[in-house]
């Protein structure tokens, strides 16, 4: 379980987050959605410590993250996994490498034990016969992938992924989805997906946290956002003329 | 003035980090492997080729600025091998390397950290500082010596054969010249200064590199940057270091 209380941060005077707080419980997928710019990365940084809070404090488990030095946090950071918006994939190293870049660094498995879960992962992402491509040599969505297998090589408690299914096809986003759902439920995870895709929030919102500029507006999950009455929720969900319609004749 | 001193701050506050205890050796130890080649090796080509034409140039203005009866030619061999052995091959070589090193560590760490793959190491609990920056110093303070060896002999080579072609110094004379009063210790001084220099280069981009904020743009900055304040700093601390050894 991860607990924010109060997140604030600004940069260079400009309040970024404002006020937040939220409870985000294992085996369920948690997602923060918002319009581009609302501040969903920088909370999600927030919450991992790669952004330091100006204000608040984040607990993992009861215990306090915000208030630990580098080192404390270490044990914590190990149980972490995280996709990044932009994958960031480690340049000079091959997909494999990527991927069993967290084992090397953590884990004495021998390199059969190594290879055998590298391949694992990244089949359930359906990367094959790319383990020795550069990330340079992938599309975005494919890179994107890989960045999920390795965010998860090493079982984590905490994954967080920032826009996992932004840039891919409809069907590669469905896949993901399921992927994080699956694995989410199966490891007992506690995952936060940052999101505007209106087609995971359908599939995977068993707790949807919606921020504009900066503030948490609307809190729910996925029932109950269609008939929420929040404005600018239903601005945002609404965006599209087919949903709009979809709506109009429910009612 | 503010700025410079609160960047100076930072930059041993980056120092200790790099030098905390590293995590797993068998990584670093792997990594440096790396850096001793993309760092080390792959400069052996510029350095071979530089030496060589320098060492002509050095050998020829010797002659050229010495011409006079009363003077023995072996003295010419003599003037190039120290012009060589306590400027050249240790701090103009190490000046070269600040642009072709530097600029390579600056911008590769920059682009590290504008793609969030320092984030990606920060959050997997890894010292990012430590295991980026650690291997590159490590890489560059063991590799840069052979570097100036290797550039003395070159520029030596290529003063006895722009001498000899020219037929402003006989073989002989040269070889008699280099070998004429020579003083070991000049060796140590041009090593000594290597090392710091590497130090300098290597930690000054480094630290640009881990700094940079923003996109592509700003990685270009700090590669320039990169270059500017580390051959600043050398030729700073070759006065400094001049006066502690020689003096
Ligand atoms: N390092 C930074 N320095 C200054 N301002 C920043 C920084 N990072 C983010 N911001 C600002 O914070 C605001 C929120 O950015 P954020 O990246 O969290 O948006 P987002 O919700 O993730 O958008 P998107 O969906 O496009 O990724 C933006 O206005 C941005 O300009
Ligand atoms: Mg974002």
């Amino acid at each position: 379980m991860i607990r924010a209380e109060h997140i604030t941060k600004s940069f260079a005077g400009r309040e970024v987050i404002r006020d937040i707080s939220a409870v985000f419980e294992p085996g369920q997928t948690n997602l923060i959605i918002g319009r581009s710019g609302s501040g969903k990365t920088v909370f999600l940084k927030c919450l991992v410590g790669l952004l330091e809070v100006d204000e608040g404090k984040v607990f993992y488990n009861d215990v306090l993250f915000t208030g630990l030095d580098f080192k404390a946090r270490k044990e914590i950071r190990k149980e972490m996994g995280m996709l990044f918006q932009g994958a960031a994939l480690f340049d000079s190293m091959t997909v494999e490498e990527n991927v069993r870049f967290p084992l090397d660094m953590f884990t004495d498995m021998s390199r059969e034990e190594k290879s055998d879960r590298v391949n694992f992962c990244l089949e359930r992402v359906n990367i094959v016969n790319s383990n020795h491509l550069s990330p340079a040599e992938l599309s975005g969505g494919m890179r994107k992938r890989v960045a999920i297998a390795r965010a998860i090589v090493l079982k984590p408690r905490f994954l967080f992924c920032d826009e996992p299914n932004s840039g891919l096809d409809p069907k590669t986003s469905i896949v993901i989805d399921e992927l994080i759902r699956e694995i989410t439920v199966e490891l007992n995870m506690t995952t936060i997906v940052n999101t505007h895709d209106m087609n995971s929030v359908m599939e995977n919102g068993e707790k949807i946290i919606f921020i504009e500029e900066g503030e948490k507006c609307w809190e729910g999950n996925k029932d109950e956002i269609l008939k929420s009455d929040c404005r600018l929720l239903n601005d945002f969900v609404f965006a599209n003329a087919l949903a709009k319609q979809l709506k109009e004749s429910s009612k | 003035m503010f700025r410079f001193l609160a960047g100076f701050g930072s930059y041993w506050m980056l120092l200790g980090r790099v030098f905390a205890r590293p995590e797993k050796h068998s990584i670093y130890y792997r990594q440096t492997v790396k850096e001793l080649i993309s760092l080390g090796l792959r400069s052996m080509g510029i350095v071979i080729i530089i030496s060589f034409f320098m060492g002509a140039v050095i050998t020829l203005q010797t002659a050229y600025n010495t011409e006079n009866p009363i003077y023995p030619t072996y003295l010419i061999g003599l003037g190039a091998r120290d012009s060589i052995l306590l400027e050249f091959s240790s701090t103009i070589v190490a000046l070269i390397l600040a642009g072709k090193v530097g600029s390579n560590i600056a911008s590769e760490i920059g682009t590290m950290r504008v793609t969030e793959q320092i984030d990606a190491l920060e959050l997997m609990g890894i010292n990012s500082a430590s295991y980026i920056i650690l291997p590159k110093v490590v890489a560059t303070v063991l590799f840069n010596p052979f570097l100036t060896l290797i550039s003395i002999i070159t520029g030596i080579v290529g003063g006895w054969i722009a001498g000899t072609a020219a037929g402003v110094i006989t073989s002989q004379d040269y070889i008699y010249g280099i070998q004429y009063a020579f003083i070991p210790y000049y060796i140590t001084y041009a090593l000594i200064k290597t090392v710091v220099f590497a130090f300098i280069i290597t930690t000054v981009s480094a630290y640009q590199g881990y700094i940079v904020e923003g996109g592509s743009l700003e990685v270009g900055r700090a590669s320039t940057k990169a270059v500017v304040y580390s051959s600043i700093a050398i030729l700073l601390f070759n006065v400094i270091l001049t006066q502690l050894l020689l003096s």
